[in-house]
């Protein structure tokens, strides 16, 4: 009993070597811990200055107005950007119906139907390498095709580069989402004689969704907050649009042009639209997080 | 062409005998392959129509690979192949004319861990008539209420029929799965260690559905637990190696089998 008690109180003997190590461990512990907290905040600092700033210049000019008039010719006062709100919108909204239909369809045949194929090897692999892409790359590439072909900057040529650019995202994220889906599922379905088909409507897609739509969410946030694509296809515009086929005002190319120009109001009016275009990609973004997140 | 099930229900008048023909399946000279690897050796047995038979062997001896053959669930898996023949009611089930489809809508799987859809009790016990196009609401209802008797489950869900399947408890869940694959009149009934993941209360309930179930259905139950295999079933088919080492009455290979290698497996020896 007796040397098993002083045996395990050799944590509490004041050996002059023991204490200072001891310390030594618990401050470099401290240290570590603090540093980490440290950085940890220091990753908020950006989007909270962004955030700050944004609301602080931007908050002025705020109005009605804004999402109804027109931008003012240079060095005019009032006026707003309803033309670049909806250009934006009707822009990621062509991206979303050519990216959307295709990403998750592929996604659908590299999970579903052949998932160990050659081309299923081949789509993943350009799908990851086209997410490096620069966004300009994007753009040049849309204004290769279509604004090269048809002759005019358009609205759905700044779509068809939002779309390259949502695509990847949309595909990986969607294939991501079908293999999370318990294989125990297909399994239980076949097992009833159901189809490939009817397994996957059915089965696969109606779990896979919430997820599926959190990568769209982001696709459109990150779209929907581009310049450089939109300005070798779409231009800008200071009118309202007729048509897809005519230059087309868009939220960031209007905050890139006015920011350059010398007139204190069109700066202002440069920081307003930064607001509002911060708070649709941050709606967006919460959505994306929350609203579809999986209820099991 | 007339569907199997049409086939094993036209073979079955109300007049034979109440435990149904001999070799409502027979299997003849089946080998199964993974790949390269032999799973299956010569596989010959009669399984008779509405008795429960159960597969019995050390994990890997193929009991649950022959199983998963009888509903072609295997060819989900790239790479494998066989030779030999499975027959259902005397007529192949690899038969070119087979619809696998209208197969898997005969012989009816209940899996090792129970796996209900993410969706509501009812859906999911209507699922197979749904996939057949089956819209009409009397008809669902009453697929639901007798399907959940015969589950001996409805007592339990009635009253939340329409709330997700995911809360209900381990057993139930798998309850919930027998009357889905009940759901659409199956004429076989395999289940793959349907009770490996349930407490023993759960188990006991399992147990007795499945004596009552072989009234009307032919059942093939693989267990790891001999106990189990005694309790419920009228036959056991002894596997080792991928081969069928015995296969008999229960009772007969329990207290008295042939081989030595069956002895030593049910008396706890090896496995």
């Amino acid at each position: 009993m007796d040397t098993i008690g002083t045996h395990s109180l050799d944590f509490f003997k004041t050996d002059k070597h023991e204490a200072s190590r001891a310390l030594s461990r618990s401050l470099q512990n401290r240290f570590l811990t603090l540093l980490c907290i440290a950085l940890s905040l220091a990753t908020l600092v950006p989007l909270v200055s962004i955030v700050i700033l944004v609301l602080k210049n931007g908050l002025p000019l705020l109005s009605l107005h804004i999402f109804t008039e027109l931008p003012p010719a240079a060095g005019m006062a009032g006026g707003g950007f309803g033309n670049a709100i909806i250009g934006t919108l009707v822009m990621v909204g062509i991206a979303l119906a050519i990216a959307a239909p295709v990403g998750i369809l592929s996604a659908i045949y590299i999970n579903e139907y052949a998932p160990i194929s050659r081309l299923a090897k081949t789509v993943r692999l350009v799908a990851k390498l086209l997410t490096g892409i620069p966004s300009i790359i994007c753009g040049v590439f849309a204004f290769a095709i279509v604004v090269m072909r048809t002759g005019y900057f358009s609205a759905y040529a700044g779509g068809v580069a939002l779309a390259v650019l949502m695509l990847p995202t949309i595909l990986l994220t969607a294939e991501q989402a079908l293999t999370g889906v318990q294989s125990a599922y297909r399994e239980a379905s076949y097992g009833l004689g159901a189809t490939r088909f009817q397994t996957i409507i059915r089965v696969v897609l109606p779990d896979a969704l919430p997820a599926i739509m959190t990568g769209i969410m982001l696709a459109v946030a990150r779209a929907a907050g581009e310049t450089a694509p939109l300005i070798f296809t779409a231009l800008f515009s200071q009118y309202w649009a007729n048509s897809l086929s005519e230059p087309t005002a868009s939220l960031s190319v209007l905050i890139y042009n006015f920011s350059t120009v010398p007139f204190p109001h069109q700066i202002q009016m440069a920081w307003t639209a930064s607001l509002v275009l911060v708070a649709f990609v941050t709606t967006a973004n919460i959505i994306a997080q929350t609203a579809f997140s999986r209820k099991h | 062409m007339p569907t199997l099930a049409e086939h094993a229900s036209q073979s079955t008048p109300a007049a034979v005998h109440e435990s149904g023909r001999a070799d409502f399946i027979s299997v003849r000279d089946f080998n199964f392959f993974y790949g390269k690897k032999q799973a299956l050796f010569d596989i010959n047995m009669d399984i008779p129509e509405k008795q429960v038979t159960a597969f019995i062997g050390p994990s890997g001896c193929g009991k649950s690979t022959l199983l998963r053959n009888f509903n072609r669930m295997n060819e989900l898996i790239e790479g494998v192949h066989h030779s030999g023949e499975i027959q259902l009611v005397g007529k192949s089930i690899f038969d070119r004319n087979v619809e696998v489809i209208a197969l898997r809508r005969t012989i009816g799987m209940v899996f090792q861990k129970s796996n209900p859809f993410p969706k509501s009790i009812y859906e999911n016990v209507v699922y197979a008539l749904r996939i057949s196009g089956q819209t009409k609401k009397s008809l669902l209802d009453d697929c639901v209420e007798r399907s959940l008797r015969g589950a001996a489950l409805w007592d339990e869900v009635k009253d939340r029929l329409h709330e997700s399947a995911l809360g209900l408890s381990g057993g139930q869940m798998q309850r919930l799965c027998i009357a889905r694959a009940i759901a659409n009149r199956p004429k076989v009934l395999l289940m793959d260690e349907p009770c490996s993941a349930l407490d023993p209360i759960a188990t006991v309930k399992v147990e007795e559905l499945i004596r009552e179930l072989k009234q009307e259905f032919t059942i093939i139950i693989v267990t790891h637990n001999m106990q189990q295999a005694t309790r419920c079933s009228d036959r056991t088919a002894f596997f080792y190696l991928g081969k069928l080492v015995e296969y008999d009455n229960t009772h007969k290979i329990f207290s008295n089998p042939s081989e030595k290698k069956t002895e030593d497996y049910i008396t706890g020896r090896f496995g």
